[in-house]
């Protein structure tokens, strides 16, 4: 097999999922390109990972009490779903549909929030607003249930233009006006929740959706341009129709499959890093009528995603750091003890999942890292990747000893940096690396006491690749 | 402002959870107490009088010493408008002063930039547990987050002294300066420059340490002694932060046990860390300024009690005024406020405002969002 396949397929699984074990990488480069790509996008209706093992180890995942609970399992999936794409696309829905925990105070509510990401991720994008302006955990998060025909609450109505579907605008112009916002935000009044029962002693039924058509502005509202006695749905149909629409979801789903753009308040003023890809997407989500699996499909197929320029050009996430190492030494593959303290991890390195910091969501890029998260960073993936008890640790030994009976520091380098990557470091990091390894001698593997001594000393390798800047990419 | 021989120091301990102001200081001589506690009413023989009215829960004990000493401030009825009771959001609240919006930038974020615009001390700010809290977010701002003070750096997980010091040679050779990598990549080796150093600066502080204060076998016991350890070590290090274990406050049953265990566990080592920093001589310039997000219900659930509002706070240290500040809240019904809670008198932003001005010498209109009315306790 060519080393570019392997590579470009690295590239898809951390892109498309959250990494994979060197073994998986090699197997499905084997399968080729296209045929993974269709198999990422048309997963199976039935759930991806084994949920009666989940729920029989794990039985407070099915009526989450504590933020913590939900996290937790949402990380046991992060690492086990088969579909990783459909895994990948939850998040990628969670950073821009932000409800916070912190003002919902509701594990159960804002966890089934992300139950419909998963179910709906790769669904129309028509629905997928309609789905998030009936959601519970938004209604309550952005203030639609205070919201009413007498004393209209813009909050989601704002939000939903400017952070969830258009954006403030494009090309240096506006996308709407404040007019726009207080109409749409008309619309959706009496869009709200049912009182939740009582059902002793198992605490209250799930808040459901409700439309309260006493509480509903049926007047005539003028939005986009557009004139009628629009409700939520009109207003919806609307959005989908805008360029900027097709603008903004295109240059999101850019920025988090393939390269880092700026946060969305510059969007307005900065074009996008690459026009040409941005411009296949919008094209996509128009001839598809919104249909965000033909985006992902022309997205992951394309040769601006393909490019090796594209390779390691977004800084990782920390759920690419926590769930990308786990994936990659085969660590909690199964139900095991732990699992709470390294679901935590992302928050620890500035990602509370169920939980950003504002409707506005996570900086990403860059600004993921401060010397703070950096120790923590690097902390996580050196302990798992110098652990050679680990079996995807052990994998990529047994690969380096076949290599040949004795390596040359040169050759032990290059072999690591293949089987954590392929990962490209600078020239002179490389050159460190090399010279740490040639203190230490010959790297044989002939004897028990030789094989032992590669062992340690591949652990140690892995681990200080690790910490290179290099491996803060993903 | 209190004049310091040394810069002055704040340190801040959240007790996480919402801790139940009215069993904390009790209002001993009101009888509608006892008829709103009939399952956690504390005994009169108990109690730890301050006055004619109120009285310290008795595992107080340990600071009853600074009381008498004229060196413990209690600030009665501390909230702010339009209260929320939602533990994520209170905190957020008390980090943020944005009651009304979803703030992002932490007070004491505000007070590391002020005191150290230039970020050239990556220790300005230190906080004690795992991930940075919102009290001390602000972009640009470093914080050393240590988990445990002990074992606080890089590659902890080797064991080997002399492996690891490789490691970290390695590490510090990978990530000198480079030119041209891009702006990213020189951003992050920056970084890990900057943690290394912080994390070398930090890795000596216990070694400078010698104490025979003893203090509890807790978290909070824990994280009390390495902000003395920091502050001993002399790093430069104006704002130290830390919380009780998360929501531990949360006493909605079985509180008589557990609330008296949580006042003893953070009064024993609150009285710790002042007698360690007497021992070490470097008590004169250290305030520390411990709260809650709220309080509890006025009326108890038959265990425990529920999420309220009005609360207290506390400041102990060489130069604060002792005594009482605010009022006790009323708890006639018509006094509460809906629900069944203390209302609050004292806003905790003027709380904040004393320690900017009066103790850290700082203009705390930016930080805390406008101009609040000082309390006397500084």
């Amino acid at each position: 097999m060519a080393d570019q396949d392997i590579a470009l397929m690295a590239h898809l699984l951390r892109r498309a999922g959250f990494g994979a074990s060197r073994d998986e990488i090699e197997r499905r480069a084997a399968q080729g390109y296209d045929n993974v790509v269709e198999e990422l996008l048309d997963h199976g209706s039935e759930p991806g990972i084994d949920e009666d093992l989940m729920y029989r180890a794990y039985p407070s995942y099915f009526d989450k009490g504590a933020i913590e609970t939900g996290q937790t399992e949402w990380v046991y999936r992060m690492i086990n779903n088969k579909y990783q794409l459909q895994e990948k696309m939850s998040l990628f829905w969670h950073t821009i549909f932000c409800s916070g925990d912190n003002k919902v105070d509701n594990a159960r509510t804002t966890s089934i929030q992300i139950d419909k990401f998963r179910a709906m991720g790769m669904g129309n994008f028509r629905d997928l607003l309609m789905m998030l302006s009936t959601d519970p955990a938004m209604l309550y998060y952005l203030d639609n249930i205070e919201s009413h025909k007498t004393a209209v609450n813009e909050n989601y109505g704002r939000e939903l233009l400017e952070l969830f579907s258009m954006g403030v605008g494009k090309d240096g112009d506006f996308n709407y006006t404040e007019d726009d916002v207080k109409a749409c935000a008309r619309a959706f009044t009496g869009w709200n929740l049912k009182p939740t029962i009582p059902v002793f002693p198992y605490g209250r039924t799930p808040f459901e959706f409700r439309f309260d058509p006493a509480d509903h502005d049926y007047g005539e509202k003028t939005f986009l341009g557009e004139t009628g006695n629009w409700d939520g749905g009109d207003i919806v149909d609307i959005i989908c129709k805008q360029s900027a629409t097709a603008r903004f979801i295109s240059r999101k789903l850019y920025d988090f499959f393939v390269a880092d753009e700026p946060p969305v308040p510059a969007w307005r003023q900065s074009a996008p890093k690459d026009p040409e890809a941005v411009a296949a997407l919008e094209k996509a989500y128009f001839d598809s009528g919104y249909d965000i699996k033909e985006m992902l499909r022309v997205l992951f197929t394309s040769d601006f995603f393909k490019s090796e320029a594209s390779y390691y050009a977004k800084v990782k996430s920390p759920a690419d750091v926590v769930i990308g190492t786990l994936r990659m030494v085969g660590e909690h593959t199964t139900p095991q003890p732990g699992l709470f303290f390294v679901a935590m991890e992302p928050k620890y390195m500035g990602m509370d999942l169920l939980n950003p910091p504002t409707v506005e969501g996570w900086h990403m890029g860059a600004e993921w890292i401060n010397s703070g998260t950096l120790i923590d960073r690097i902390n996580f993936a050196a302990g798992l990747l110098g652990d050679t008890d680990l079996p995807g640790v052990q994998s990529i030994v047994s690969r380096l000893m076949d290599r040949s009976d004795t390596l040359s520091p040169d050759g032990f380098v290059d072999g690591c940096l293949e089987y954590v990557g392929p990962l490209t470091v600078a020239e002179e990091t490389r050159w460190e690396l090399v010279s740490h390894v040639a203190q230490g001698g010959q790297l044989g593997h002939g004897t028990e006491s030789e094989r032992q001594d590669f062992t340690r000393r591949a652990g140690e390798m892995l681990q200080m690749i690790a910490t290179t800047s290099e491996f803060q990419f993903g | 402002m209190v004049s310091t021989k040394k810069d002055p120091v704040l340190a801040v301990l959240c007790l996480s959870g919402g801790n139940d102001f009215m069993n904390t200081v009790i209002p001993y001589n009101n009888p509608l107490y006892r008829d709103y506690r009939p399952s956690l009413a504390i005994s009169e023989d108990q109690l730890l009088p301050i006055n004619n009215e109120l009285a310290l829960h008795p595992a107080m004990q340990p600071l009853m010493k600074y009381w008498e000493e004229g060196k413990l401030a209690i600030i009665l009825g501390i909230g702010y408008p339009n209260p929320s009771l939602s533990h994520f959001r209170a905190m957020d609240i008390w980090a943020t002063c944005e009651p009304d919006e979803l703030g992002l930038i932490g007070w004491l974020g505000s007070v590391i930039q002020e005191v150290d615009p230039k970020a050239e001390n990556v220790l300005t700010g230190v906080n004690f547990g795992r991930g940075l809290p919102r009290a001390m977010a602000k972009e640009g701002v470093p914080v050393a987050s240590v988990g445990d003070l002990s074992t606080y750096g890089l590659l902890t997980d080797i064991e080997e002294n002399d492996q690891r010091n490789q490691a970290l040679d390695l590490f510090g050779r990978m990530y000198a300066p480079a030119i041209g990598r891009g702006a990213v990549t020189d951003y992050i080796r920056r970084t890990g420059v900057e943690a290394m150093a912080g994390a070398d600066i930090l890795g000596t502080a216990p070694g400078k340490y010698t104490s025979t204060v003893e203090y509890g076998n807790s978290d909070v016991g824990r994280y009390l002694r390495d902000m003395v350890q920091v502050h001993n070590a002399e790093f430069g290090t104006r704002a130290l932060f830390t919380s009780a274990p998360y929501n531990i406050f949360d006493t909605h049953a079985n509180q008589a046990v557990g609330h008296s265990n949580l006042l003893l566990d953070i009064s024993s080592n609150v009285d710790c860390f002042m007698a360690d920093l007497r021992e070490q001589n470097i008590s004169d310039n250290v305030t520390l300024f411990f709260y809650s997000e709220f309080g509890r219900r006025a009326m108890d659930n038959g265990s425990g009690t529920d999420h309220g509002t009005g609360g207290v706070a506390f400041a102990v240290g060489e130069h604060v005024k002792g005594g009482i500040y605010g009022e006790y809240p009323g708890l006639e019904m018509h006094e509460l406020e809906e629900g069944g809670n203390l209302l609050h008198n004292v806003d905790f932003r003027q709380a904040y405002a004393t320690l900017l001005e009066n103790w850290m010498g700082l203009d705390s209109k930016p930080i805390i969002g406008g101009t609040w009315e000082k309390l006397d306790f500084m």
